[in-house]
């Protein structure tokens, strides 16, 4: 047998008494013959885990690690051991959805601590145990304020993310929604042309920094939103709300987002986790899960899913989302990271990503070989337009292991730095330049 | 199993950090004040040790696959072999952007084509998309494939999804997030599909079917065929639900049944770990005339050159990039640890082990459903109600013993539901343990019944306030007075 699997031919044989039943095929008798497989799948041949080993260190290597200058949503910051080293545990790792919560008390205390940083960081009320990505977070927090408002269209400022909005498009599409997506002014969202499409929407989806690293500045558009009966979403990744004005400083309704940069490697896209967080007032149309603090029968302290009353297994057609699964192993490392940066290690965090941002945006300005585009504060990434052949650049870079900027159409280069780049790296990049 | 109860903000103290940075020589930057948050995030204060143990601790709070039985019914709890955490962390897997080029991501590119096949020849669909990010998203995106498909034959009258009441909650929530409206069926006494009930519905109206086979009592639809038949001629499109592939590994495909859409729980049948709740991985695979639209991208090779494409009709986008990498290459990984020689071993396991556990204990318990399960079976609580002990304090009760307890009060199709599978994985002793533990559980609830209702007693907290919670919600540490 394989070792996965336990039964000896004794076993099977004794089993299948209890059973009553001649062979395992009897078991199966319940499947028309017509349908039933008569031959082995048609997959590669078993590995031993020498085998094994091997042949994923081959693929491995068959992607090339490289010096990263590059994010539009997917950030190279340095994971700490310890969160790998937590989150492998089995208690962790191997358990599912806290449905017994005298056994499960571990996850749902990670999710309550968890829920209570996310709350920290965006200034709102009470957080979801985790969305699948930031883009997926977002197009949910579209349905809360499609919920709420009960219209039809919602407006998203051209300067989100473009895959987020292709998400949101998607979602909507389906449910039968409007997406007006808003054109932006030297690389902000204009309240002047939010005030003039607000009338008779769900409101308005914005995010800062925005897809070109820039800080907007959105004093003024929670009231403009909010005058016109809709809500105001605003995503942020993780790592820009150690400095950035909240959602919540800024009035806005429901913060979204996605968390890879707190902890999680690139792992190629995944597994990350976005985050949902909204004021009080709208708990009731959140989706996903919700830890709360209880008693239990002998007056101790614990956790326990609350609100569920929310959520597709009571509500089923009547659910606002199916979210079930979500990334909790994902919010679990989150939360491990938060906790060993802490309140001031965040901060530098960011702060070391924003000067080396700024250092090398000074540096390649200084080649002379690129124009500003938006003159515009930024955080981590900045957008440069390039007089030179960005195709070739790109290849250059790799040949000397560097991931480039992403080009995002035009000439205009997205360029990104984390704390874990080096001045060196960096004048490496801005070598490369000035000689190409 | 040990009560610690301390939260994280509780250990903080001002200046203590548990990392490192390193500091580079850049000039300094300063901002806008107006766009600076006005206070710092009160994030705990804490040594690295500090966080290792509190984590450890909580950790110990916690019911895992290793610790025991988890026989959580339509959640296949299988053991998730360390190997797989192992090679799928590999760095040449975790350092890797997910905008790189695609010459510098061959590797990755080759495991997501590799699997998109692997996935089409055991469930025989003919293509597949790894973007889904779990079960619900896959749902998601099959409804959206139907919804799609029926947009382009400009036969938009289509807005009903046919749904039997034995379904997952997920299934009419995706219907409604998709636009659609459900039209729920009744079933038969044993859960399957109601002929009748269903050829009643049938209309020009109908979008599709969605279904779980074998469905949520562990019992397959003997008239699939002619289900997928009915729906093809009213002109709508089957989908399948493989929350419950696990039982058919190795005995039947999906495609053959005349299923048109899938999706496929990795975290179930392909044994990656559950997380707590997730991540999952939920790929969604059609048939031939569906290929062109599965969302965006999906990976295709031309030579020996993999690379990523777009569908022509897709769906769209699902997410930012291409779904959880790191559990569908645990998933590919543990298919090749089985191979055309063992992969289909996994199916019959899982059906004994279940048949065995119910054989065993059919004497004791409401059987509402009788004759061979597949890998799952449904009691519907005691025989003797006589003391009125419930499903919920037999749960509560294995909590005691040292076993997770099985998967309760679902399906809704029967009062007092106890959804027991206990995959392939289980040897005979420890589901002879398991049984052993269930007769004597039985026997307190007619003699001692009081000590079952008021179970749990052995675990580190007991029977919790749960309307306590929903009337005052504390949700972050800051709620604590």
């Amino acid at each position: 047998m394989h070792k996965y699997l336990p039964h000896t031919k004794e076993d099977i044989q004794e089993m299948l008494k209890v059973t009553g039943a001649e062979s395992l095929d009897d078991l199966f008798s319940s499947i028309p013959k017509k349908l039933r497989l008569n031959k082995p799948y048609n997959i590669p041949s078993q590995l031993s885990d020498i085998e094994l080993t091997k042949h994923m260190l081959d693929l491995s290597e068959q992607n090339q690690q490289l010096t990263i200058f590059r994010g539009a949503g997917a950030y190279d910051h340095y994971t700490p051991s310890i969160v790998k080293s937590l989150i492998s545990r089995q208690e962790f790792l191997t358990s599912y959805t806290p449905y017994q919560p005298e056994v499960a008390q571990g996850t749902l205390q990670y999710i309550f601590e968890y829920q209570s940083m996310v709350c920290e960081l965006t200034g709102m009320d009470v957080s979801n145990a985790s969305m699948y990505d930031g883009a997926t977070a977002t197009a949910e927090a579209m349905f809360m304020a499609y919920a709420q408002t009960g219209k039809n269209t919602i407006l998203v400022s051209d300067t989100v993310n473009p895959t987020t909005i292709d998400v949101i498009k998607t979602y909507a599409h389906y449910r039968n929604l409007n997406v007006n997506v808003i054109p932006s002014k030297n690389g902000v969202t204009d309240l002047d042309i939010i005030k003039e499409n607000i009338q008779d929407t769900m409101g308005l989806i914005a995010q800062n920094p925005n897809y070109y690293g820039i800080v907007e500045d959105y004093t003024g558009f929670s009231d403009v939103i909010h005058q016109a009966g809709g809500l105001f979403i605003m995503n942020s990744e993780g790592q820009a709300l150690s400095l950035f004005k909240t959602q919540g400083e800024y009035g806005a309704d429901i913060a979204c987002g996605d968390l890879q940069s707190l902890g999680l490697p690139l792992s190629f896209g995944g597994a990350y986790l976005g985050y949902l967080a909204t004021k009080m007032a709208y708990v009731r149309k959140m989706p996903g899960r919700i830890c709360g603090v209880t008693t239990d029968v002998d007056g101790k302290r614990a956790f326990v899913l609350t609100l569920q009353a929310r959520e597709q297994h009571i509500r089923r057609a009547k659910a606002n989302s199916n979210i079930c699964s979500n990334q909790s192993l994902m919010a679990l490392a989150v939360t491990i990271y938060l906790s060993s940066v802490g309140k001031e290690g965040l901060i530098m965090v960011a702060e070391e990503s924003l000067k080396g941002a700024h250092y090398l945006y000074q540096k390649l300005l200084e080649t002379k070989k690129f124009e500003i585009v938006y003159n515009q504060p930024f955080f981590k990434e900045f957008v440069l337009k390039a007089n030179f052949d960005v195709k070739k650049f790109e290849d250059v870079c790799l040949s000397h292991n560097i991931l480039g900027p992403l080009h995002i159409g035009n000439q205009h280069l997205l360029f990104a730095v984390t704390e874990k780049r080096t001045k060196e790296e960096i004048d490496q990049l801005v070598e490369l330049v000035v000689n190409f | 199993m040990k009560y610690y109860n301390k939260i994280i903000f509780e250990m903080s103290k001002p200046g203590r950090m548990g990392y490192n940075m390193p500091k580079h020589d850049y000039p300094e930057v300063s901002l806008p004040s107006h766009l600076l948050r006005s206070q710092k995030a009160e994030l705990p204060e804490v040594s690295e040790l500090d966080v290792v143990r509190h984590y450890t601790n909580v950790s110990q709070k916690n019911f895992g696959v290793e610790n025991g039985f988890y026989p959580l019914g339509s959640c296949t709890m299988k053991y998730n072999p360390k190997i797989n955490d192992e090679l799928a962390t590999l760095l040449g897997f975790a350092n890797i952007h997910p905008l790189q080029p695609e010459q510098t991501v061959q590797g990755l590119l080759k495991i997501y084509y590799d699997l998109q096949n692997m996935l089409s020849e055991i469930s025989g669909l003919k293509a597949y998309s790894l973007n889904p990010f779990a079960g619900a998203h896959g749902e998601l995106a099959g409804l959206m494939i139907i919804k799609a498909y029926h947009e382009k034959h400009n036969d938009v009258k289509r807005n009903k999804i046919i749904i039997p009441d034995s379904a997952h909650g997920t299934n009419p929530a995706s219907a409604t997030v998709c636009g659609f409206e459900t039209v729920e069926i009744k079933s038969n006494p044993d859960g399957t599909v109601n002929l009748e009930a269903l050829k009643s519905v049938l209309n020009d109206d109908i979008a599709g079917l969605m279904l779980t086979n074998p469905n949520t009592a562990g019992v397959f639809e003997k008239d699939i065929t002619e289900i997928a038949s009915l729906v093809h001629e009213a002109g709508g499109l089957v989908y399948y639900d493989g929350a419950n592939l696990n039982a058919l590994l190795g005995k039947a495909k999906p495609g053959d049944m005349g299923f048109d859409i899938t999706h496929i729980n990795l975290h179930k049948t392909f044994s990656t770990p559950h997380g707590g709740g997730g991540p999952g991985s939920g790929p969604v695979g059609v048939c031939e005339k569906l290929v062109e639209f599965l969302p965006n991208p999906v990976v295709r090779k031309s030579g020996e050159r993999y690379y990523f494409d777009q569908a022509h009709d897709s769906i769209g986008k699902l997410g930012l990039f291409y779904g959880n990498a790191s559990v569908y290459i645990r998933a590919y990984v543990y298919i090749m640890t089985f191979g055309n020689e063992h992969l289909s071993d996994i199916g019959p396991m899982a059906v004994l082990n279940a048949n065995y556990i119910k054989d065993s204990l059919k004497d004791l318990f409401e059987l509402p459903i009788d004759g061979h399960c597949l890998h799952e079976f449904v009691f519907d609580g005691l025989k003797d109600t006589s003391t009125n002990v419930k499903t919920l304090d037999i749960a509560k009760r294995l909590l005691d013993y040292g076993f997770h307890a099985p998967t309760i009060y679902f399906p809704l199709i029967f009062s007092q539901s106890m959804m027991v599978e206990p995959t392939e994985v289980e040897s005979k002793e420890t589901l002879d343990e398991f049984i052993n533990v269930m007769r004597t559980i039985v026997k307190e609830s007619l003699e001692t019944p009081e000590l079952v209702k008021t179970a749990p007693h052995n675990t580190i907290v007991r029977r919790l306030d749960e309307a306590k919670a929903a009337r005052q919600p504390i949700v972050k540490f800051k709620d604590i007075k």
